[in-house]
């Protein structure tokens, strides 16, 4: 039965396999049209009002400015866009094609060959279903629906709830890129957990999201409804090549009344992406939602999770780390919108800069007239470990309401040499003793993840320092 | 070079930023000795310690630093370490995130004879902190983080019990610590001492750390040269006198040498 499956939904890739007219292919390698878009949803099968979201998404797109306030993305070929949306069927999908950093990346980080190819995104799909099962059918027993968002969208239990809830939180209009993941949206992930469940294990999606090169319009929608506890792990360590590089994906997260939601993510992708992802949370009275987030790899990176705090005394956490190597943009942080009395909220991120790396943290937090007696800290610590490499901070804050309890620190320092010498001192060599120094920067956030993600993080830094990772 | 001193420091002359801290000093510390480096605050005796370890921020202009036959000179401060050197600082850094415990395993890694396996390495760990009158829970706290003057001091002794040097340097260890946390540390140097026949070279201004050590050399530091080198009968007439009868000696010396 449908529902149920386990299947490891993602995207099929064969959507994007247009045949065009001769005469009609200059005026469409130009840009994604309505065609397209009509294409893409009825090879999908959807229901009406998710192709004129579409449609209106495409319209939003085509009308939106790219943003100009971040890290260049001149790379990205904008006129040509629909190439991202429709792969070169040409490009050789086998493991010969994949960049020899990712595969040294594979084999440091333990990976089993059987994973491998899969994860490069150029292999069949890794046999990982009998974990997954295991998971699902705990979870199912328990009410809680977790299953590929298309399938979800085709059963008429859920197709009303995700209508009623889709690109809400995230509507099209927030920024280009979001319109342009509702045009072309695929694949994901969908989450309902009813009210009073409280799942004491965490769903992962590291077996579904990180097939067939990982999705690069995937939306998650979550919904914990009110008394219900979940935590949800998106991603993994191991570099997500794409021959495609730009990921717009996004992440609705809904959380009902005294409900709570942890969701935890390590992105790592490979260094030609451009990250133009969007994730945000709606949390309703007393609910709260913690964000943990590391982000490595890609090429640019702009990534700020956020949350809106509609009902009295929500409470938001946002625990973060960015590493930012050789040749990496990384614009991240966070947002909060305290938009109910008594809302709090905490930001803490740590930032990395190497070999030329720029990392910078943005953070915005607004507190809208309603916000009487919200609280919000911002922390930020960087640290820069050589000259070349590069350090920002940006926070803003929009203050709407009295009695509005708003403090930020930020710090951006270097490695001492002093802490160098000291640990040499007790044999530990030099590169030893900064890796060292540098997960112990990154453990506020480490220490948040399941044992074998931070083991994965922890290795990843170790990696990004011997700068083994191209 | 003397084939019977386990350290051998060679005419050395060094300097950070373009000066010159210290000027020609030799000094020998053999096999199984203890000896103090003592001098007045800024007389360049924690400038030597931090030489022989190998410290990057000073520049070695003239001399050579021999260890154990070998010369060190050139060798990164890991390699000394693992030669058999050791130094424990006057202010021990702050480590945010490493666990102790970490920190310590890392230490050993791959020292032949050292290195322990996991429950091995808890109980030798657990044996020393409780010799040292440390709360094990100091092992799982962050490295250095939130410790008092005491307690990184002890941190230091643990290390000194824990890879047996040839040789420790103890840079102050004494200074700022009450009269129970002194008594650790003398036991810890005591400790050390009775393990493996380890050799010390104490930097002190203060001899009551002294007082239950028998002591081969006392060596005289003043304005970066070494002044006066003798036995331990040397202590209780600094204790008296203090260092300004040396320091009008350099200053004549000085005078005369223009």
């Amino acid at each position: 039965m449908a529902k149920n499956r386990t299947e490891v939904a993602d995207i099929d890739r064969s959507l994007y396999d247009f045949t065009y007219g001769e005469e009609g292919f200059e005026r469409l390698a130009a840009g994604i049209t309505p065609d397209i878009v009509r294409e893409i949803s009825s090879k999908k099968d959807e229901p009406e009002w998710m192709l004129e979201l579409r449609l209106k998404s495409l319209d939003i797109f085509n009308r939106f400015p790219n943003p100009t306030w971040g890290p260049g993305i001149d790379g990205l070929d904008m006129d040509n866009i629909v190439t991202y949306v429709k792969p070169n069927t040409d490009q050789k999908h086998d493991w010969d094609s994949v960049p020899d950093d990712i595969k040294n990346t594979f084999e440091r980080l333990g990976i089993p060959e059987a994973e491998r190819s899969y994860l490069a995104g150029v292999g069949a799909q890794y046999d990982s279903e009998l974990v997954y099962h295991n998971m699902q059918d705990t979870a199912s027993k328990m009410g809680i629906v977790y299953s590929g968002i298309e399938e979800a969208l085709h059963d008429p239990q859920w197709e009303p709830i995700i209508r009623e809830n889709f690109m809400t939180v995230i509507p099209p209009t927030d920024h280009k890129f979001a319109a342009l993941h509702g045009a072309v949206w695929s694949g994901g992930s969908f989450v309902y957990v009813p009210a009073g469940t409280k799942l004491d294990f965490p769903l992962q999606s590291y077996f579904r999201l990180n097939a067939k090169g990982a999705g690069q319009f995937e939306h998650t929608l979550i919904i914990v409804e009110d008394d219900a506890d979940l935590h949800f792990i998106e991603g993994c360590s191991a570099p997500k090549y794409n021959v495609a590089n730009l990921h717009a994906g996004a992440v609705e997260l809904i959380v009902g009344k005294r409900a709570h939601l942890r969701y935890s993510t390590i992105e790592n992708w490979s260094k030609n992406m451009y990250n133009l992802n969007t994730k945000r949370a709606r949390v309703d009275e007393d609910g709260e939602i913690e964000w943990i987030s590391g982000s490595f790899g890609s090429h640019v990176g702009y990534l700020y999770p956020m949350s809106v705090l509609n009902g009295a005394r929500a409470r938001s956490s946002f625990t973060g780390i960015t590493f930012a190597g050789a040749g990496q943009n990384l614009d991240t942080g966070c947002k909060v919108v305290l938009n109910a009395p008594d809302t709090t909220a905490s930001v803490e991120t740590k930032g990395i800069s190497k070999s030329g790396g720029v990392q910078t943290f943005r953070s915005s937090i607004v507190a809208t007239p309603r916000a009487e007696g919200a609280k919000a800290t911002v922390s930020c610590q960087s640290l820069m470990l050589d000259a070349e490499s590069r350090s920002d901070t940006i926070p803003a804050m929009d203050i709407r309401a009295k009695n509005v309890d708003v403090g930020h620190e930020a710090t951006i320092g270097r490695i001492g040499d002093d802490k160098i010498f000291y640990l040499m001192s007790r044999g530990i060599s030099e590169e030893e003793a900064r890796t060292m120094i540098v997960n112990g920067f990154a453990n506020p956030v480490s220490k948040e993840l399941p044992l074998e993600y931070a083991v994965e993080m922890n290795n990843l830094i170790k990696l990004e320092m011997e700068g083994a990772i191209g | 070079m003397p084939d019977t001193a386990l350290l051998h420091v060679e005419n050395l002359t060094a300097s950070v930023e373009e000066k010159t801290i210290l000027h020609q000093v030799n000094l020998d510390v053999p096999a199984g000795e203890t000896h103090v480096l003592m001098g007045p605050n800024g007389a360049g005796k924690s400038t030597l310690g931090h030489l022989v370890m190998g410290d990057p921020v000073y520049t070695v202009n003239d001399g050579r630093i021999f260890f154990d036959g070998e010369d060190v000179t050139d060798l990164t401060t890991d390699k000394r370490s693992r030669a058999g050197l050791f130094l424990s600082f006057q202010a021990p850094v702050e480590i945010p995130g490493v666990p102790l415990s970490s920190f310590l395993r890392a230490s050993i890694a791959g020292r032949p004879g050292l290195e322990m396996k996991g429950k091995e390495f808890r109980r030798r760990v657990k044996e020393l902190a409780a010799e040292l009158d440390m709360d094990t829970a100091y092992l799982n706290r962050e490295l250095g983080v939130g410790f008092s003057g005491g307690e990184k001091k002890k941190v230091e002794m643990l290390q000194l019990l824990l890879l047996q040097p040839k040789l420790a340097i103890l840079d102050e260890t004494d200074s700022g610590l009450d009269v129970d946390a002194l008594s650790v540390v003398s036991r810890g140097m005591d400790a050390y001492r009775k393990s493996c026949n380890g050799s010390m070279l104490i930097i002190t201004h203060n001899t009551r750390i002294l007082e239950h050590l028998s002591v081969d050399r006392v060596h005289v530091m003043v304005k970066g040269h070494v002044v006066r080198t003798d036995d331990a009968s040397l202590i209780p007439w600094i204790d008296e006198n203090g260092f300004e009868s040396f320091e009008r000696e350099a200053a004549n010396a000085a005078a005369n040498a223009q």
